[in-house]
């Protein structure tokens, strides 16, 4: 895989689904919310944030792919 | 002023400024500069657009009434837009990319051409059109509710159906995309004020705070707040997520948006800020909840009026209309991009047979549109559903277009409209003959445990799809000729 970074954005949408199964109860209350739901917000939020990460990464890697002839120094 | 006059008076102001508003901006000459606005649109419209289809009344009433009736299976709608918004940075992109090279502006369409056949196109539209029409119900449905909850009971449902259905018609004539996207604009400021505001508000009013009014809720029943062991269960949960996110981008309309982006990057912004946008239903959960104890013992289709409910008894008038103006709205927007979808993919279709000018092919669609609102009305009148219920029903539908679009994107040089044809006749056929016929899967199978059967209907049909789609796909694969290999 040319782009590994890209495997983090699975990371919230596992937590996300596999909620009923590690996150199904009611404490820790997490800012008074009952635990599940905090869960499953605190993840959401989290989509965003790896989201916004990747999104830095590739268009980095967009521009070195732009400039082929630079050689291996072109990410910085 | 009477309390009706109050509440219906600011319903009434938010309809003419979503009227003028799409006044301001008509003048469409051709279908294609009607629908999809010129296909320049920016990020900032994009996201506008986008938005529009997540806080449809669905969220709004639908979203509140399942938080209140149902408790921790609601959580599924906060939670499949991120999953979506995730598979959106890859997906969208890739099909932009496609259509843009294509010159293609309706999902038909591409269709047609991913497939390289005009038939199978015309399939696709039908579909289109089969699951928009429940979707199409729900927005009607939640006119009616907003209408008639804001009026004090003075107007009645069945009336109240008619006025919004009727406003949703004038509005999708007098405008066409961009008039759209300008009130959205508008709805998405006024939910996102009235909705965070109630939701931090009632709870305080109510319960004295956030944290004691689930202190309380949570002492009377804990079990609410996770997924119960049947029924609703965590299988329940996955599957009805999985199909939702596999749905989310089938839907015509949504196609439709993707191809008003002016570059790919517009969608890995969107994908970046969308799940956030998704919080504020955070805020519709706890109006849910805070309307357990006002106003209990809402059952059945009932359970949509939670919201409005529990606003009108709380803070009178002033609010409820506010409510109900904010609510007016995300039913307009989503509504009337509905109907007007319908409308563009069936004035294709006309067209498509004789041949007509541009200018031609605008009155068809607008010709469609009040007929696309009967078929509706006819539903609406006919079935007792509650909003979430018929979503699901809708995208159960949609998603059946999902493995074909995945295997024109991954392998297209193996995309077979027969094979593909025969899938999603399969998995439509499953879901419609599953719903009419009232069977679920315990009563089938009642000898499996819950964690099999409580798995959502949609995602067996779509199982059952992919399993015909790729046995035909092999089947129906020319037998490769030894190609030579002078190049």
């Amino acid at each position: 895989m040319s782009r590994p970074y890209r495997l983090l954005a699975l990371v919230p949408v596992l937590a996300i689904l596999g909620a009923p199964w590690c996150a199904n109860r009611v404490e820790p209350r997490v800012f008074g919310l009952p635990f599940l739901l905090a869960w499953i917000s605190g993840w959401v939020l989290a989509t965003s944030a790896v989201l916004f990460l990747v999104s830095v990464l590739d268009a980095r890697e967009d521009r070195a792919d732009e400039r082929p002839h630079d050689g291996a120094g072109s990410q910085s | 002023m009477s309390n009706a006059a109050i509440a219906l008076g600011l319903m009434t102001a938010a309809l003419l400024a979503a009227f003028v508003l799409s006044l301001r901006f008509r003048g469409a000459q051709s279908l294609e500069q009607w629908s999809v606005g010129n296909r320049g649109f920016g990020s900032a419209l994009i996201f506008v657009l986008l938005a529009g289809e997540i806080y449809t009344t669905f969220t709004f009433l639908g979203g509140s009434g399942w938080a209140y009736s149902r408790g921790a299976p609601a959580y599924y709608i906060i939670g499949y837009a991120a999953v979506a918004y995730t598979a959106s940075y890859w997906l969208l992109p890739a099909i932009w990319r496609r259509a843009t090279a294509w010159r293609v502006i309706s999902q038909p369409e591409y269709f047609a051409r991913a497939f390289n056949s005009t038939w199978f196109g015309t399939v696709v539209a039908g579909v289109g059109c089969f699951a928009l029409i429940p979707y199409l119900v729900l927005q009607l449905k939640g006119l009616g509710i907003l209408v008639s909850e804001t009026s004090y009971g003075l107007i009645s449902y069945e009336a109240a159906i008619w006025i919004g259905t009727v406003a949703t018609v004038v509005y999708v004539i007098l405008s066409g995309v961009r008039g759209s996207a300008f009130t959205a604009a508008l709805k998405d400021a006024l939910v996102l004020l009235t909705v965070v505001g109630l939701g931090i508000a009632l709870p305080i009013t109510l319960h004295g705070g956030i944290t004691p009014m689930f202190d309380t809720l949570i002492a009377q029943r804990p079990e609410f707040f996770v997924f119960p062991e049947k029924g609703l269960s965590g299988t329940w949960y996955v599957s009805t997520m999985l199909m939702t996110v596999f749905g989310f981008y089938m839907w015509p309309h949504t196609f439709g948006s993707v191809f008003t982006a002016r570059s790919e990057d517009a969608f890995r912004r969107n994908a970046v800020l969308m799940p956030l946008y998704q919080l504020v239903l955070l805020f519709v959960f706890f109006i849910g909840f805070a309307a357990i104890s006002a106003v209990p013992g809402l059952e059945g289709a009932e359970i949509d009026l939670a919201l409005l409910r529990v606003t009108g008894q709380t803070y009178g008038p002033w609010v409820l209309g506010l409510v109900g103006a904010a609510g007016l709205l995300t039913a307009l927007v989503p509504g009337s991009l509905i109907m007007m979808t319908t409308a563009t993919i069936l004035s294709r279709l006309i067209t498509s047979l004789h041949p007509a000018s541009a200018e031609r092919e605008v009155q068809i669609a607008r010709l469609a549109v009040p007929l696309v609102a009967a078929v509706s009305l006819i539903f609406v009148f006919s079935r007792d559903q509650t909003l979430v219920t018929l979503l699901l029903f809708a995208y159960a539908i949609v998603t059946q277009l999902f493995p074909s679009i995945l295997l024109s994107l991954c392998c297209p040089q193996r995309a077979n409209a027969l094979a593909a044809f025969a899938g999603i006749v399969m998995g439509v056929g499953t879901v419609v003959w599953t719903t009419f016929a009232r069977v679920s899967l315990p009563s089938l199978l009642p000898s499996m445990p819950s964690a099999v059967t409580d798995v959502n209907i949609g995602v067996l049909a779509l199982l059952m799809n992919v399993f015909v789609l790729g046995v035909l796909t092999v089947l129906l694969q020319r037998p490769r000729i030894p190609t030579d290999h002078t190049g």
